[in-house]
C-alpha cells in the first residue's frame, strides 16, 4: 500500500470533489460534511469520469408524485449515464439482481431500503495528517 | 461486473468507425451565414415552427445537462460544437477513424413551414461541411432533408451527391406519414440512384402523430423506450409497403433505435405477413429477409440483460454484418467503444461491429 | 404440439359479439328506442381491428356457413374448449360499443353485452368465464359497470384496449384499478384499437397486416406506462394481462427498461427496484400468437430463458382467430414443467376468482394425469 499525501485538507470543503492524480490513476477526493472519501475517477458502468458528476442528495419517494431529497450530497451521479453511486462506500444504488419481492413501504427513511447495486466504484482510504490529504493505494 | 482497468484493447487498436456523433452550434447565430437574408430574418423573427408546445426546448426534458456529458462542455458553448474538444476527447482518445456527423436539428425535417424548411436543409449541409468536415477529414455529414417536402429533398440530395464527404442521407422516422407511404418514394429513388444509404435518427420532435398509439408519454422514461416502438413501426411500414421490392438497392441505417427488438419484429412481420399474405401480394418475401438485406442498426444505447451472452445470441439471430458502433458523442447515454460490449467477441465479429460493415456501407477506403 | 394433458384454462377466447338487435332486451326503454329509431340497431359494431372476412379474424375450419365465426355455443365446445381439454375458458367478447364516442351509449351498450354474455354464455355453459368490457373513456362510467358485475364471480377480468385515446397507467384511469382490486379482478388489455389516434407514431398504416403487427409496440407503450407512472406501487396485488399480445418482444423491453431506470430513477423515484423484476411479477401475456421463426424450437426456448421468467406465459387458444393449425396450440419443445405452468399453474395464479371454482381433487387428478 503506497500512502500518498494529494492535497491540503482545507482544498477540498465540505460538499466538494478535488480529483487529484495518484501515481498515474485519477483518484477524487470528497468532503462529506468533514469526513473524506477517495473513490477512482473511473465508472464501473463504463469507464466514465465518475468524479467529475454532480454531488447529489439521494432522491426518494412515498409512491407516485412524490418527491423528496434526503441524504443532501452524499452520492455521486456519473456525468455519463446518470448512475447514482455513494460517496462513502462507492456502491451503485440500483441493482438489477435483487432478490427482494417485498410490496412498496411508505415510509423510508435513511435510503437503506433502497437495493443496492453490485457495481462498486473503487475506494481508497483517506487519512488527514495535521493538514494534509493522505490516500492510500 | 466491473469493469477492470486496460489501458489499450483491440478496440481502439483497431480505429474505429463511429457511426453517430452529433455536431452543435456554438451559438444559434452560426447557422445565419449560411441562411439567405430572407430566411435569417424569418429564422429570428419567429424561430423554428414545430410540432410542440414550447419553443426552444423539449417538452420531456432530458435527464441532468439536457441529456449531455457533463464532461463534454467546452468553455465556448454545449458539447459537441468545439471541434479541437471533439478531437481531443472523441475522435483521437477512441481511436475514430471515420465518424457519421448525425445533425439533428435545425434541418427542417420537423420544420412545419415548407419553404423555410428547404432553407435549413440546404444551410445546414453548408454549416456541415465548413464547420466541421472541411477542417476535420475523420468526418463525414449527412445530406439532410425535410421529407415532408420529397420534391425539395430530391433536388438537394442531387445537388450534394457529387461529394463523397456526405456519406448518407439523413431523415426523420417521425415522418408525418409512415415512411412506407409512397409520397416518401421519390426520396428513395434519389438515395438509390446516387448510391446512398437513407440514416433514420431517432428524432425528439414529432412529425404530427403522438409517440405512441394511445397518445403521450407522461415521463421523459416512457418517451425514451418510445424511440424503439417509433423505430418498429416505421421499419413495419417499409417492409408492408414494398419498399425493398420497389428499391432493390435500397439501404436504411437506423440510429440510435436499439436493435434487439429486431429479431422479435422481424418474427412478428414474418408470422402475420404469410396469414395475410392476401392484402400484400408486392411484399413477395418473407419480411425477415429484406429487413437481413436493407436494414443496418447503430450500437448505441446497446442493451445489457443480466446474462450478457443474451446480446449475442440475440446478434447471433440478427447477423453480425447487421451491426454498426456508434458512441452518439457527446450524448449522456454514450457507449464507450471499450466497453459497450460485456460479452466475448472474436476479432471477426470486432472488425465487423467496429469497422468493417460501415466501412462496407459507406463505401470508406 | 398438442395440449398434453387436461384441465387447461384458456385464457382468451373470442365468441361472436351479439348484434345489436340481440341486445335489445338488456337495454332500457330510451336506448332501445334509440337504437331503432337511429337505425343504430341494424349495424354490426365490428371493430376495424377485425374485420370478420379477414384470413387473422377465422380460421377456415372455425367458420360457420352462416353467422360469425364464434357464434355458435355448441361450435365453441366442439372447437375450442373440448380438443383441448380445457377445463375453462375466458371469453373476451370484442364488441365495437366501446369505440363510440357517446360515453352513455358505450356504457348502455357495455351493460348490455356483460348482461347478454351472463345469460347467453355463462349460464349456458359452466366451462366459461368472462371479461367486464368498460367504456374508459369515461372512468366514472367504467368503474359503476364494474361495480355493477362484480358480484357475478363468473367475470373474473376487466377489457381494456391495447390502442385507445389515452395511455392506460395514467391517472384518470386509476379508479378502474382500485374498483378492480377491490373485487380480486385481473386488468386485461386486449388487442385492438378505438383508432382515437394513429396506430404508428409515424401515422396512419395503409394495411391491416401492419395495424396488427403493430399492437405489439402499443402493448410495449402501455407497459412503460404502468411501469413509469408507478401504478404498479400504487396497485402491490395488480395482476395485468396481456392478451393476443405476442411475448416474443418481452426480453428488449425487460432489458431496455431497467437499463434506462438506472439513470432516470431521479424522474420517477416510486419505482423501487428493477423495472425487469416489477414486471415478471406484476405482468402476464396470453400464449397466443407465438411470434417465432416456424420449426425453430430453439430460438424460442433461447427467448423463454431472455424472459426470465416461467410464470408469465397463460394458456390460450384465440379462438376462432388463425393463429396455429391443427391442434398445434403449444410450441414444441416445452418441458412437462413448463407444459403445466402455462395451462393451468400461471391462470391460476393470475385469476384469484378462478380458484373458487377449481377444486383441490381436480388439481390433483391432473397433476397424475401422464402427459401424452
Amino acid at each position: 500500500m503506497k500512502r500518498q499525501v494529494v492535497a491540503r485538507a482545507v482544498e477540498v470543503a465540505p460538499g466538494h470533489c478535488k480529483i487529484v492524480n495518484v501515481n498515474g490513476r485519477e483518484i477524487g477526493v470528497f468532503n462529506l460534511n468533514g469526513e473524506y472519501f477517495a473513490l477512482a475517477n473511473r465508472c464501473p458502468h463504463e469507464g466514465g469520469p465518475l468524479c467529475q458528476g454532480k454531488i447529489i442528495a439521494l432522491v426518494q419517494s412515498d409512491g407516485p408524485g412524490n418527491y423528496r431529497l434526503a441524504r443532501h450530497q452524499e452520492f455521486l451521479r456519473c456525468p455519463w449515464h446518470g448512475w447514482e453511486f455513494e460517496i462513502r462506500t462507492g456502491q451503485s444504488w440500483c441493482d438489477p439482481k435483487s432478490t427482494r419481492a417485498r410490496q412498496f413501504q411508505v415510509k423510508v427513511e435513511s435510503g437503506e431500503t433502497l437495493v443496492k447495486g453490485p457495481y462498486v466504484a473503487e475506494t481508497f482510504p483517506v487519512s488527514v495528517e495535521e493538514d494534509y490529504l493522505v490516500v492510500e493505494t | 461486473m466491473n469493469i477492470p482497468v486496460r489501458h489499450a484493447t483491440a478496440a481502439t487498436k483497431l480505429a474505429i468507425v463511429d457511426c453517430d456523433i452529433h455536431p452543435a452550434f456554438r451559438k444559434p447565430s452560426d447557422l445565419y451565414p449560411f441562411l439567405p437574408a430572407q430566411w435569417r430574418e424569418h429564422m429570428i423573427t419567429f424561430g423554428e415552427h414545430l410540432r410542440q408546445g414550447l419553443s426552444g426546448q423539449l417538452a420531456w426534458p432530458r435527464m441532468s445537462a439536457s441529456g449531455l456529458r457533463v464532461d463534454a462542455f467546452p468553455e465556448d458553448g454545449p458539447p459537441g460544437s468545439n471541434l479541437d474538444l471533439m478531437r481531443r476527447q472523441h475522435l483521437d482518445a477512441n481511436g475514430v477513424e471515420v465518424g457519421m456527423l448525425m445533425q439533428l436539428s435545425k434541418g427542417g425535417m420537423e420544420e412545419r413551414n415548407l419553404e423555410f424548411a428547404a432553407a435549413l436543409s440546404h444551410a445546414i449541409n453548408e454549416w456541415q461541411l465548413e464547420t466541421f468536415v472541411k477542417p476535420e477529414p475523420r468526418l463525414r455529414a449527412g445530406i439532410v432533408v425535410p421529407q415532408e417536402d420529397a420534391a425539395f429533398a430530391v433536388k438537394e440530395i442531387e445537388h450534394r451527391a457529387p461529394d463523397p464527404s456526405f456519406s448518407q442521407i439523413i431523415i426523420s422516422p417521425r415522418s408525418s406519414d409512415p415512411l412506407g407511404h409512397r409520397r416518401y418514394w421519390p426520396i428513395f429513388e434519389a438515395a438509390q440512384r446516387c448510391n446512398r444509404p437513407i440514416a433514420l435518427h431517432v428524432q425528439g420532435f414529432s412529425g404530427g402523430h403522438a409517440s405512441t398509439a394511445s397518445g403521450w408519454p407522461t415521463y421523459y422514461m416512457e418517451e425514451h423506450y418510445a424511440a424503439t416502438t417509433g423505430m418498429q413501426n416505421t421499419l413495419t411500414s417499409l417492409v408492408f409497403e414494398g419498399v425493398f421490392e420497389r428499391f432493390p438497392k435500397l439501404k436504411i441505417v437506423l440510429v440510435e433505435g436499439g436493435f434487439a427488438w429486431a429479431p422479435a419484429l422481424c418474427w412478428r412481420m414474418d408470422k402475420h405477413w404469410d396469414r395475410l399474405r392476401v392484402e400484400t401480394p408486392h411484399v413477395k418475401r418473407p419480411p425477415s429477409e429484406y429487413v437481413r438485406e436493407h436494414v443496418w442498426f447503430t450500437t448505441q444505447p446497446i442493451e445489457e440483460p443480466d446474462n450478457a451472452q443474451h446480446l449475442a445470441e440475440v446478434i447471433d439471430w440478427l447477423g453480425w454484418d447487421r451491426l454498426m458502433f456508434s458512441t452518439d458523442y457527446p450524448h449522456w447515454d454514450f457507449d464507450d467503444p471499450q466497453h459497450t460490449f460485456k460479452f466475448a467477441m472474436t476479432e471477426a465479429q470486432k472488425a465487423k461491429v467496429f469497422r468493417d460493415n460501415a466501412k462496407a456501407l459507406y463505401g470508406l477506403p | 404440439m398438442q395440449v398434453p394433458i387436461k384441465g387447461a384454462i384458456d385464457c382468451d377466447l373470442h365468441p361472436a359479439p351479439p348484434g345489436a338487435e340481440a341486445l335489445l332486451p338488456y337495454l332500457d326503454e330510451y336506448w332501445r328506442d334509440q337504437l331503432v329509431d337511429r337505425h343504430i340497431a341494424r349495424y354490426s359494431f365490428n371493430l376495424t381491428s377485425y374485420p370478420p372476412n379477414s384470413p387473422l379474424s377465422a380460421r377456415p375450419d372455425w367458420r360457420q356457413k352462416s353467422g360469425l365465426p364464434g357464434g355458435d355455443l355448441d361450435m365453441i365446445r366442439r372447437q375450442a374448449l373440448d380438443p383441448f381439454g380445457s377445463r375453462i375458458a375466458i371469453c373476451n367478447v370484442l364488441h365495437g360499443a366501446i369505440a363510440l364516442f357517446n360515453e352513455d351509449m358505450a356504457m348502455a351498450l357495455s351493460s348490455a353485452i356483460n348482461d347478454w354474455v351472463a345469460k347467453e354464455l355463462l349460464d349456458r355453459e359452466p366451462r366459461l368465464r368472462a371479461s367486464i368490457l368498460v367504456p374508459v373513456h369515461n372512468p366514472a362510467h367504467a368503474v359503476a359497470e364494474i361495480e355493477r358485475v362484480a358480484a357475478d364471480k363468473r367475470f373474473v377480468q376487466v377489457l381494456l384496449f391495447a390502442m385507445g385515446d389515452m395511455l392506460l397507467g395514467r391517472r384518470p384511469y386509476w379508479p378502474i384499478y382500485t374498483v378492480a382490486k377491490k373485487h380480486d379482478l385481473a386488468v386485461a388489455i386486449h388487442a385492438g384499437s378505438t383508432y382515437r389516434h394513429a396506430p404508428m407514431a409515424s401515422g396512419w398504416s395503409a394495411h391491416r397486416v401492419e395495424d396488427y403487427v403493430a399492437q405489439s409496440a402499443a402493448f410495449e407503450s402501455q407497459l412503460l406506462s404502468f411501469l413509469a407512472e408507478g401504478v404498479f406501487q400504487e396497485f402491490p396485488s395488480l395482476r395485468l394481462v396481456l392478451s393476443e399480445s405476442g411475448f416474443t418482444w418481452l426480453p428488449n423491453l425487460l432489458w431496455r427498461t431497467s437499463k434506462s431506470w438506472r439513470g432516470m430513477r431521479a424522474e420517477v423515484p416510486w419505482i423501487d427496484r428493477s423495472p425487469g423484476e416489477i414486471i415478471r411479477e406484476h405482468v402476464r401475456v396470453t400464449l397466443q400468437p407465438v411470434d417465432s421463426p416456424p420449426g425453430d424450437t430453439a430460438t424460442l426456448l433461447r427467448t423463454l430463458e431472455h424472459i426470465g421468467s416461467d410464470r408469465m406465459l397463460l394458456f390460450s387458444t384465440d379462438y376462432p382467430h388463425w393463429q396455429f393449425d391443427g391442434d398445434a396450440v403449444l410450441p414444441d419443445g416445452l418441458s412437462n414443467e413448463m407444459v403445466r405452468r402455462i395451462l393451468i399453474d400461471n391462470p391460476l395464479e393470475t385469476y384469484p376468482r378462478l380458484q373458487d371454482g377449481v377444486q383441490i381433487s381436480d388439481n390433483a387428478a391432473s397433476k397424475k394425469e401422464a402427459v401424452r
